[in-house]
């Protein structure tokens, strides 16, 4: 009887997608699904959760003082107690941002194996199928100890509907609050609206191609047309025209979202490094020999100065 | 102050990875220090300004080729370097011990330093299994970094430019990012210097280093290649913004 405990993350009081994807590819292989919730328990998170296949939600009880409730160090002592007092073999959480930040503490203090950014696990034989060589390889991982750790790629795994009745349970703990690391201030997630690149179906990302900084709000503005992410090739954050945050590739963001759209982006390996998961890639460019043309679902030959604004006109 | 920063000696990031068999990769090809350690070294070179009476000891875990990283970070202001040598394929448990136990074996740390994390493994982890090893606080993804006495501040990126700052009291152990500092490119004489400083090898067996309750074990290895079959959108820029339109309402069904 494999017990999974999984990390739900929350965006605007509602349970992600990108949680709900994980709870799907949990639901495959394991016996029953047991979901840890940090934000306190509604109705809305209840029903989505067991319409997925849910059995147990587990509120964890963080204390209410922001700086205390979104430390990762204050969290990660939250999952290890329930792991522990719930008996919970297998533990999942996504591979995004904040996962990033709490999943590997969560390892370290139970000193369980841990594999990150997985696109498929088998929690029944403890296997994990997860990128190495930044992007370049597969590799089929197998875990082994008495506690199993997952971090799942967002949207390797769409949703699927599977209702169950689900239990909601409490967890009481005095939590303990680390004297050695606190949390001064944060940012809030996405004051500007955006989608979080590791999680967006859509992703349009710019490159060389863009010219210039002037020219790179093209994207930012096609993004919110699309609703979509935008995203940049390492050119694009080296010349300065974007932030280093949005840069994709091998030494930036992995992603696998539905859509890739590339424009003015030749396609080093490095870029596909960190985007070749993509479920389809529309190229634009108006050079047709580049390895992202020619590794690509939909060639886009042209002018992209005049092709996004033709976009954003027709919506 | 004594500061550590762990390296690892990583294939080239332009390098084409391809397969021995279906485990291991060639590895004749080049093999470089892991671009997120160069920050973590470039940061300590920067404390020990800030902090002259300062040493930078560099550790990496590897095999004896792994030698031509450590001699990267001495030249890039690393005081002295250990190797702790080994054959073996080691997973972030395994690590996490042996370089917990070659820094209590050298002395003891005030700060350590590495790469958020490897480009070849991309594990993300090793630094917070130290971390909870030495039990230091940690934390990953650094993008500004001050100490003043014994505590460290220290900003830290999530996605989308969003920034948590932490407060850590030393000792401390800190996974660097691409937003810290830009790397260090030596200078010939840097060069020339850092062949006269030490480099100490140990053996991993050597080490007083426990067994891990817990292993992660590659058990197959693929190349990714998606072998896409690209097909043309023609047209004039008003009737390719158009089909891209319909694909992604139609095909992709990403847009209402």
């Amino acid at each position: 009887m494999k017990q999974a405990g999984i990390v739900i993350e929350m965006e605007n009081c509602r349970v992600k997608e990108t949680s709900l994807g994980m709870v799907t590819l949990a639901g495959r292989t394991a016996d029953s699904l047991t979901a840890l919730v940090m934000s306190g328990i509604s109705d809305d998170i209840t029903d989505h959760l067991s319409a997925h296949g849910v059995h147990t939600i587990v509120d964890l009880s963080l204390p209410d003082a922001p700086e205390i409730r979104q430390n990762p160090a204050v969290q990660a002592t939250a999952v290890v107690h329930a792991a522990r007092k719930l008996k919970l073999d297998r533990i999942l959480g996504l591979s995004s941002p904040e996962g990033k930040d709490l999943l590997p503490r969560v390892a370290a203090l139970l000193d369980a194996p841990l594999i990150m950014d997985c696109v498929d696990a088998d929690l029944n034989t403890g296997t994990a199928t997860t990128s190495q060589y930044s992007g370049k390889m597969m590799a089929k991982i197998q875990l082994t100890g008495e506690i199993l750790m997952f971090g799942i790629r967002p949207n390797a795994v769409l949703p699927e509907s599977k209702p169950v009745p689900a239990k909601t349970v409490a967890m009481t703990m005095d939590a303990v609050v680390p004297e050695n690391i606190s949390l001064l201030s944060w940012d809030e997630a996405d004051t500007e609206g955006r989608q979080s690149l590791a999680e967006a179906d859509i992703i349009i990302a710019g490159g060389r191609g863009l010219k210039n900084k002037n020219n790179f709000s093209l994207i930012f503005d096609c993004a919110e047309k699309l609703n979509a992410a935008p995203a940049a090739s390492r050119v694009a954050v080296d010349e300065g025209w974007v932030p280093y945050a949005f840069q994709v590739g091998q030494t930036g963001e992995k992603v696998s979202p539905q859509v890739y759209i590339a424009c003015g982006i030749s396609g080093s390996i490095q870029h596909f490094a960190g985007m070749k998961t993509a479920k389809m890639i529309i190229a634009l460019n108006k050079d047709e020999n580049t390895a992202m043309m020619a590794n690509c679902d939909y060639q886009v030959l042209g002018d992209l100065f005049e092709i996004l604004p033709e976009i954003m006109r027709q919506l | 102050m004594q500061i550590y920063v762990c390296v690892k000696h990583v294939p080239d990031s332009a390098a084409n990875i391809h397969m021995i068999d279906n485990r291991n990769i060639d590895d004749s090809v080049p093999f470089l220090m892991n671009p997120y350690d160069e920050h973590a070294v470039t940061e300590a070179a920067a404390l020990k300004k800030q902090i002259p009476d300062s040493e930078i000891i560099a550790m990496c875990l590897g095999k004896k080729d792994a030698e031509s990283t450590l001699r990267s970070a001495l030249a890039m202001g690393a005081d002295r370097g250990v190797l702790v040598e080994t054959d073996d394929m080691c997973d972030s448990m395994t690590t996490a011990r042996a370089l917990h136990a070659a820094i209590i074996r050298d002395g003891g740390a005030d700060i350590i330093l590495t790469g958020k994390e490897s480009i070849d493994s991309e594990g993300m982890q090793t630094q917070f299994r130290v971390g909870a090893l030495f039990d230091f606080p940690v934390v990953t993804n650094a993008a500004s970094l001050e100490i003043t006495n014994d505590k460290a501040r220290v900003s830290c990126e999530l996605a989308g430019g969003r920034i948590r700052t932490y407060e850590l009291t030393l000792p401390c152990v800190i996974g660097a990012g691409r937003g810290l500092n830009t790397p260090i490119y030596p200078t010939f004489p840097d060069v020339v210097k850092s062949r006269k400083k030490s480099i100490e090898t140990v053996a991993r067996s050597q080490l007083d280093v426990s067994d891990a309750p817990g292993s992660a074990k590659i058990i197959s290895m693929t190349p990714l290649v998606q072998k896409r079959n690209p097909r043309k959108i023609n047209g004039t820029p008003t009737e390719q913004a158009a089909e891209i339109i319909r694909i992604l309402r139609q095909e992709a069904k990403v847009l209402s």
